[in-house]
């Protein structure tokens, strides 16, 4: 729900945000940094209105039902992850090894309906999200209890879940004609009229908003990462917290990994290769402080559409899928100078208001 | 049922080679402000600390609550009797909201779904500030806050959990005056409502306003307990300083020369402003008030560790921008920085890797260094200052306070130096070092160096000191030279409400 | 008061000196060795073992600079793309025309240039991490390779330029020999130097070198752009050795070199570690790689060998101070 550097913002009521509802008196003294906080959001919007106005006029078929619809469903594993990596860089943490665990996941499911045909698919689901868990614990594990660097652990083991999907496909690729019609319509399928990944996207949504606006745990989440000495003092396990954060980014990408192969129809060893990078993009663009203890799901909303957008318009403008890699870093990039930048502003606001 | 709600009898606390308490005794009764007063280091924070749990104190001393015997394991225990302490650093989680922050670790939950109950905390999150007289909403988020409404905050988070014991540590230090009225008041209101309060602060407007009993520490011991009314201000220094201040201090006539530092107009927005002093050589001039006055900050821009905004610094008669403290260094401004554990050691190492890291281009060529000239320098320095240890080799961190601040101290003179800015010298330092520290500082003035001495203790800057600058809320209120230097006129400076401009005396 | 007379004269203590981890890596080198030659009995040549050094030691050079950066306490993860940004430069440049010897030149500008914007970028945003920073910067600085290069190969380098990766000087293939400069010349850096003291301070106490009089922001930058350099010397070898150059050349490399460097004994927590560890390790994971691939392991399963080294390497000195706190 926060912004580093304590800006209030606006956010409905019987949510632990802060309203705008306060007196004058404090309204006003704080509305440089309200002003900023509402910004990002609100730029993020009208960005992203702007970006596909400006699309729709160079090329017509963009704002069509059907591209619409095909963005959100590409849209929909992208922020599916970025939940997970929300809570990862709320405490603080990195997680450089999601799109490995979600290859990995991913391929062992394809394989698995590949040798047993008959199988439930809510079976695969289960089996991938499952996979996906026992990676994050494994990571959890060497973060919290032995104290190892999250960028380190999960480089190294990125590493090791990358080539576990390779040993178990020996190398090879699972495509589209082996894998059972039934799988497939995991991503194809519909429920209440909606296709079933954007459906699993916003019940994630709905869940993981409840979980960290509205149970201890997910607070606790918070802070955690906004004063780790603080939180020790208030009793609150932080190993534990760190522990949860990273399993439950393993069951997420294990869930995406599943999603990813039966939507592409075919599970390759190098499957979302780099994928974390993009995730990474989308929370940071959402307002996630990297600096820890704060974040809020209608920032990464904002972050993984405007990111699938792009990902959508850019080939239909004509400009290179070469340019993606560069146009991801640099919005990274300029994401986070930018919210340096702000902070840097908003100290030096308080500083002028001690007026020494 | 006894008459004190909090008794403390005969508590001694240890820690390796200090004795942080020595045989402390203390009565709380109900509904009652008890003010603590004492020098910085005379042992009021370790005596907090043991009654909230942070610390156990050592064997044979008692402590009741509302007559029960209690012996705290952890802060837990201590909250769970109901003592609360709010202190100085406000330690908050600047992202989540004031209301999260009142109510971290004990949240309301629903039963059963276990469901944040939200409505009912920003309720009673309000009802509280509303009672407290705060302004603010409980949606707000913290980092958003002055100090001061942190702090109104802290409270709140205090009463939340129905603490009947609240302590205060120099709340005020960072206030305003308006905003230690608006504390005042509800410190106030809370007595009246049966709270018990121990209140510590520096200021004497602070006790005489709240407080009706009073209860002296120095240096570590017990002094006394009087009703406010029945101790006289003059009285009330003597117990808290209690020394013949002259004697301790090895104090030589250093020979006064000409100028080496002249600071005009120096400031720095929201840190300190109008600055302006001049050093001569062999001069101790010292700089002195409340803790946060913006003396380190100043001494820090003069170093170049910091960059100020306005002024101007002349070093020797020539006007000198210091870019960073490596030039500072070059030029012959040396800083003794306040922290000698994160800011002038690196522990890790041995004592004589430490000496010379500030001087590494004097014993290298083209970048090489000498090791034997590096050792054999470490170790001329180091028994200059003589410090206690076995070798040069010997790790820093093994070192006492005392001698670690002996190394700081020789590291600086390794470097060709005219002016020393030593920030806190003697903070944390137990009283035999303090001496041997007082003769080395006394020594370099004799030896020529102009030297700035940063210090909150009062004996220390009278003791030392050919002039004194007394710093309030980030301006210098007054200069003392060595005859009109007393404890009261310092006292009144760092604490006057008067309007700064009026009674600042320009040296010029 | 009497001064007291200091020892300055360090003892040798046999002990002290057997506890270090670098016996361990020659325990582990052993160990190794002994492995290879039961798997391979063509391990145990002088030619092959020779010949090997060749094909590991391109990114070795880039360990070097990255032993500085981890002993600051910071990490550079774009090194991999500063290898792929400016071999693919060298190789596009050439191919319009450059004379060869002028695009190695601006191969190793290109990668200097490449590291000093790391550097800078970490000095003017301190409220950022070195992770985030190089993070964004290595999808940047790949990405421009491939908005130059598609997925297209660039090479037909002049015949001579083979030299680098292939030939020998006297018989010591010349990679090696150059390799060998270079390492004595930055362990010289680390260990004898005022600069190398300077990095080991920070690495321990930042404030304290900062209140010491150096500057910290000058000696930061010096050793990123190192990075970025050796990483455009890495990128003339290996191009050299391919023959041509891709976009995704050199991918993964940062986790190779920050696992040597870790290997190595250098601490992630900055301040501790030496030269000599990250060199015995990169000879330790380049012939076990070897020797692995001479019995056919694949590629895939040396990914997750060189990952659990990583772990295992970060992990036991963890375990150690873990143990101790108890």
């Amino acid at each position: 729900m926060k912004n580093r550097g304590g800006q209030p913002v606006v956010v409905p009521a019987g949510s632990p945000g802060p309203t705008g509802s306060g007196q004058p008196a404090a309204a006003t003294k704080k509305s440089l940094s309200a002003s900023i906080a509402k910004f990002r959001e609100l730029g993020l919007l009208a960005f992203i209105v702007i970006l596909a106005v400006g699309v729709q006029f160079r090329n017509t078929s963009f704002l069509t039902w059907e591209n619409l619809n095909d963005i959100a469903t590409n849209t929909a594993i992208l922020s599916i992850l970025a939940v997970g990596m929300m809570l990862v860089i709320i405490t603080r943490g990195i997680d450089l090894s999601i799109g490995a665990t979600l290859a990995l996941s991913g391929m062992i499911a394809a394989l698995t309906v590949k040798e047993y045909p008959g199988l439930n698919p809510y079976v695969a689901v289960l089996l991938g999200v499952g996979i996906g868990i026992a990676c994050g614990a494994v990571l959890g594990f060497l973060v919290s209890k032995i104290n190892i660097l999250p960028i380190i652990a999960t480089l190294g083991m990125m590493n090791v879940f990358r080539g576990l999907t390779y040993e178990a496909s020996g190398g090879k690729w699972v495509s589209a004609h082996q894998m059972p019609e039934s799988f497939k319509a995991i991503a194809t399928g519909k429920v209440l009229g909606i296709n079933n990944l954007i459906f699993i996207a916003i019940l994630i949504y709905i869940v993981a908003y409840y979980f960290v606006n509205h149970t201890r745990t997910g607070r606790q989440i918070y802070a955690v990462g906004s004063n780790p000495e603080s939180a020790e003092v208030s009793g609150i396990k932080s190993g534990r917290i760190l522990w949860l954060v990273y399993t439950i980014m393993g069951g997420l990408s294990g869930l995406a990994g599943v999603l990813w192969v039966a939507k592409f129809a075919s599970a390759q060893g190098d499957t979302a290769s780099g994928y974390e990078l993009s995730v990474i993009a989308a929370c940071v663009l959402g307002g996630v402080s990297i600096a820890g203890g704060s974040g809020k799901i209608s920032g990464i909303i904002l972050g993984s559409v405007l990111l699938g957008i792009l990902n959508n318009a850019l080939p239909m403008i004509d400009v290179s899928p070469f340019w993606q890699n560069w146009i991801q870093g640099m919005i990274i990039l300029v994401a986070v100078l930018i919210n340096a930048m702000v902070k840097r502003g908003i100290d030096r606001n308080n500083l002028m208001r001690r007026r020494i | 049922m006894s008459e004190f709600i909090l008794e403390l009898k005969g508590i001694t606390k240890t820690f390796p080679g200090v004795k942080a308490l020595d045989d402390v005794y203390f009565k709380l009764k109900p509904g009652e402000i008890h003010a603590l007063m004492g020098e910085n280091g005379a042992g009021k924070s370790t005596f907090i600390k043991v009654i909230t749990g942070v610390h156990a104190p050592d064997e044979g001393g008692e402590m009741y609550l509302d007559g029960q015997p209690v012996n705290f394991r952890n802060p837990k225990d201590a909250q769970k009797a109901g003592i609360a302490a709010i202190y100085q650093h406000v330690t908050c989680y600047p992202d989540l909201t004031v209301t999260e922050n009142i109510f971290m670790g004990h949240e309301k939950i629903a039963k059963g779904t276990k469901r944040l109950l939200w409505r009912e905390m920003h309720e009673e999150a309000g009802n509280l500030l509303k009672e407290l007289g705060a302004s603010f909403s409980p949606k707000t988020l913290m980092g958003a806050l002055s100090v001061a409404e942190q702090q109104i905050v802290e409270i709140a988070k205090a009463l939340s959990v129905n603490a009947r014991i609240i302590i205060m540590d120099e709340p005020t230090a960072a206030l305003t005056n308006n905003e230690s009225e608006e504390l005042y008041r509800i410190a106030e209101k809370l007595r009246d409502q049966g709270t018990s309060i121990i209140f510590i602060s520096h200021r004497f407007e602070d006790m005489y306003r709240l407080a009706s009993k009073v209860t002296v520490f120095r240096d570590s011991k017990y002094i006394g307990t009087w009703g406010v009314n029945e101790i006289s201000n003059a009285d009330l220094i003597v117990a808290m300083v209690g020394r013949e201040i002259t004697q301790l201090f090895p104090k030589k006539e250093a020979e006064i020369g000409e100028e080496l530092l002249r600071v005009e107009g120096l400031g720095k927005t929201g840190y300190f402003a109008d600055v302006s002093f001049t050093l001569r050589k062999g001069e101790i001039l010292g700089l002195t008030g409340l803790v946060g006055a913006g003396r380190t900050e100043v001494c820090q821009a003069i170093f170049g560790a910091e960059r100020a905004d306005k002024g101007k610094i002349f070093y020797k008669g020539q006007e000198l921008a210091v870019r960073n403290p490596l030039h500072a260094m070059k030029q012959g401004i040396g800083y003794l920085p306040e922290d000698r554990q994160k800011q002038g050691l690196v522990l890790s190492w041995e004592i004589g890797r430490n000496i010379t890291l500030s001087s590494l281009e004097k014993m290298s060529k083209k970048g090489h260094i000498n090791t034997r000239k590096e050792w054999d320098l470490a170790k001329r320095l180091a028994e200059k200052v003589s410090v206690k240890a076995k070798s040069v080799f010997d790790l820093a961190s093994s070192l006492s306070g005392g001698n670690q601040q002996k190394v700081v101290f020789a590291k600086l003179l390794t470097a060709d130096l005219d002016i020393l800015i030593l920030d806190e010298p003697t903070k944390g330092v137990d009283v035999g070092a303090k001496s041997a520290i007082y003769e080395i500082i006394s020594d370099l003035a004799c030896s020529g160096y102009g030297i700035i001495l940063v210090s909150s203790e009062m004996p220390e800057i009278i003791g030392m000191c050919d002039r004194v600058a007394v710093m309030r809320e980030g301006r210098i209120t007054a200069f003392m030279d060595r005859e009109g230097i007393s404890q009261e006129a310092i006292l009144r400076a760092s604490m006057a409400d008067a309007d700064p401009q009026q009674d600042q005396q320009r040296w010029a | 008061m009497e001064p007291r007379l200091l020892e300055n004269k360090k003892e040798f203590s046999l002990k002290g000196f057997f506890m270090q981890w670098e016996w361990m890596l020659v325990l582990l080198f052993v160990a190794m060795t002994i492995m290879n030659v039961n798997l391979s009995e063509f391990y145990w040549n002088f030619d092959n073992l020779r010949d090997a050094t060749m094909s590991f030691l391109d990114k070795a050079f880039i360990v070097l600079p990255m032993v500085f950066i981890i002993i600051l306490g910071d990490i550079d993860i774009s090194v991999g793309s500063i290898v792929a940004l400016s071999s693919v430069i060298m190789a596009d440049l050439y191919n319009h025309g450059v004379p060869m010897p002028l695009a190695m030149v601006i191969c190793l500008a290109v990668g200097t240039l490449c590291g000093f914007i790391n550097g800078l970028l970490i000095v003017k945003f301190k409220e950022l991490s070195a992770v985030i920073v190089t993070l964004s910067t290595m999808i940047i600085y790949r990405g421009i390779a491939y908005i130059l290069l598609k997925d297209q190969a660039a090479g037909k380098f002049p015949d001579w330029f083979n030299f680098l990766g292939w030939d020998y000087v006297g018989g010591i293939p010349f990679i090696l020999i150059v390799f060998a400069v270079f390492a004595v010349g930055f362990w010289y850096l680390l260990h004898k130097t005022t600069f190398g003291r300077k990095v080991y301070a920070m690495g321990s106490n930042i404030t304290a070198s900062r209140f010491s009089g150096i500057q910290t922001d000058r000696v930061k930058i010096i050793v990123f752009t190192l990075a970025g350099l050796m990483s455009a010397v890495t990128a003339l070898f290996l191009t050299s050795r391919m023959g041509s150059t891709r976009p995704n050349i050199a991918t993964g490399y940062e986790l190779d070199v920050i696992a040597m460097v870790v290997l190595g004994g250098i601490s992630t927590s900055g301040g501790k570690g030496r030269m000599i560890g990250a060199i015995l390790a990169i000879f330790l994971i380049g012939y076990l790689r070897y020797g692995l691939g001479l019995v056919n392991v694949s590629a895939q399963t040396l990914l997750i060998i060189i990952g659990l080294l990583l772990i295992f390497a970060v992990a036991v000195p963890q375990l150690k101070r873990v143990r101790s706190k108890r």
